[in-house]
């Protein structure tokens, strides 16, 4: 799904008096569904929103879909749809009738009655906006964001706080959306939300793009899969070291909770359990685990995603 | 949640005709207003009960002839007031507050057709209570004089300057400072403005001030015509026209939208 890029942002810069919220960020956003990752205040919604034309960038240039978003917003609105992260609906209105009128300022929009039930917003009935449950607004949100059948979507943390199942009716839909050759631009904190929907992530802290690839390219930058077991403190890191390939490496991480990260295969496991044998340790508990976009993050940042 | 055939959301984006974006908007903003119960309050009932208990109780001194000849001018630059003025302040402020205007200012309506379409909703909840109003006037006993064409340039510029004045407040201040400060401004004018009190009440001091608001300015415009019969009120229209001018170019520069 790589061609023209949608979204080109360069050495993009975005202060707030004295704040920098964007630092020289550098992003280029192909077709398909590009993720923006990053902790709260690395700079997502400031980025999308220069995307959007709320703000003048400082410096830097940002071209979507190959227009200026400032100077040629007049183009631009018809072919994209934005989901803002709250809000947007006048607090009077029901959900059915703000949808049908955000229809009615494009030239072919969607079928409202087959969104509103595809969203599952026919429940909301005469229900006026300010009276919706957080779940509701935000798929009404969504629904606004995509009714006039834009070229590119921008989703600012469509998912956040809803449960499980209106989140998975969302991700359905962006795959939809990506299906049927729309282009999504979505910013989230969750890293499997990420890892389900997304071509292409950037990473995004402290106002910069740190990292960006597949999810599968992201994963196999740092090592490749950890294994964890557990023993009784103080066991010799280095003794298990030396039994193990070279490109591994081994920690004690907190008082008996050890980690060996690189190529995990049924030989290294095999290794390890021998080790473990020889210095008899009995492991309580001794886990696998795929090297995620979580510890991607944790690794280029030093920090917890969801701080 | 049922599923979708493929192709479903297959781009084909294009803004609506321009006109048609615009009335959607204007019917759109009209039916929240009417919706909205404290607006009516402020648009319908209070002009209304104003209107029937001036002329019915004689509380207030109007001067000579019937009390409604006095009240009825008034109210109806009231209306005017309450709805390009108050409502329209404290409805703007909380589509600020609520990212309405930030969600519609990405979408294919463009800003000038935005502000469009809520002075076409202004205009017409203008109408829908001049009609009110004069219905009961009537039933009053009210005899208007004058040239209907001097009462249509008085509205038009009575709302010209109080939609100035109202969007300069909502987009400036916070929705609730703007709710709390149209409230004020609204009880004062209503007070102070010659809408049921004749100025003449007032110091001769704090007459010549009172003179160049915008209500005064109005009301007696009206008063003039409606009640007096004269011809074109070209020292209120003049007054009104620098208002417009100043409150709508102030609103232009300094309305923030976020």
């Amino acid at each position: 799904m790589r061609s023209e890029p949608v979204v080109q942002v360069q050495a993009l810069v975005k202060r707030y008096g004295t704040k920098t919220a964007v630092d020289g960020l550098d992003l280029v956003a192909g077709a398909g569904v590009t993720a923006v990752l990053g902790p709260n205040g690395a700079g997502k919604t400031t980025t999308v929103e220069t995307c959007e034309g709320y703000r003048r960038p400082d410096a830097g240039t940002v071209r979507v879909l190959g227009l200026d978003p400032v100077r040629q917003a007049a183009a631009l609105r018809p072919r994209i749809g934005v989901m803002l992260q709250s809000g947007g609906v006048y607090s009077g209105a029901r959900a059915d009738e703000m949808l049908r009128h955000v229809a009615k300022l494009h030239a072919h929009p969607l079928d409202v009655d087959a969104l509103i039930e595809r969203l599952g917003l026919g429940s909301c009935g005469r229900t006026t906006y300010r009276r919706l449950s957080g779940g509701q607004q935000q798929r009404l949100a969504l629904a606004m964001a995509v009714v006039g059948r834009p070229e590119l979507v921008f989703l600012d943390e469509p998912t956040a706080g809803l449960d499980p199942q209106a989140r998975r009716a969302t991700w359905d839909l962006v795959r939809d959306l990506r299906a049927d050759g729309v282009s999504v631009i979505l910013t989230t904190h969750y890293m499997d939300e990420a890892e389900q929907l997304a071509d292409d992530v950037a990473i995004i802290d402290a106002g910069r793009v740190i990292a960006q690839g597949t999810p599968e390219e992201l994963c196999r930058g740092g090592a490749e899969n950890t294994l964890r077991f557990s023993g009784r403190p103080g066991l010799d890191v280095g003794s298990l070291l030396k039994a193990l390939p070279a490109d591994c490496t081994a920690a004690e991480l907190t008082p008996g909770s050890y980690r060996v990260a690189g190529k995990v295969d049924p030989q290294l496991l095999a290794t390890v359990t021998s080790w473990c044998a020889q210095h008899g340790v009995m492991p309580d508990r001794i886990s696998v685990e795929r090297h995620t976009l979580e510890d991607v993050f944790l690794e280029l940042t030093g920090k917890e995603l969801r701080a | 949640m049922s599923t979708t055939t493929s192709g479903t959301y297959a781009p084909k984006p294009g803004a609506a005709p321009l006109g048609r974006m615009i009335a959607a908007q204007a019917a759109l903003e009209t039916k929240m207003l009417l919706r909205n119960g404290e607006q009516l309050l402020l648009t319908v009932i209070i002009p209304t009960l104003l209107l029937v208990l001036f002329s019915s109780v004689d509380i207030v001194d109007t001067g000579e002839g019937a009390a409604v000849d006095f009240l009825a001018p008034g109210v109806l630059a009231l209306a005017v007031m309450s709805t390009a003025f108050t409502g329209q302040a404290i409805a703007t402020g909380f589509e600020r507050r609520y990212g309405v205007l930030k969600r519609l200012a990405v979408s294919p309506l463009p800003r000038w057709a935005l502000m469009t379409a809520k002075t076409v909703s202004v205009l017409v909840t203008e109408v829908l209570q001049v009609v009110l109003l004069t219905v009961i006037a009537f039933a009053l006993g009210w005899s208007p004089h004058g040239s209907p064409f001097a009462v249509l340039l008085l509205l038009v510029l009575g709302t010209a300057a109080f939609s100035g004045l109202g969007l300069l407040m909502a987009g400036t201040l916070k929705a609730e400072a703007t709710l709390a400060a149209a409230n004020l401004v609204f009880l004062l004018l209503l007070v102070g403005g010659g809408v049921i009190v004749p100025l003449d009440k007032f110091p001769d001091a704090a007459q010549s001030v009172l003179g160049l608001l915008p209500i005064s300015a109005l009301s007696d415009g009206l008063r003039d015509v409606l009640q007096h019969g004269a011809g074109m009120p070209w020292g209120d229209l003049g007054i009104l026209a620098v208002w417009s001018v100043v409150g709508l170019a102030a609103a232009g520069k300094f309305f923030r939208w976020e």
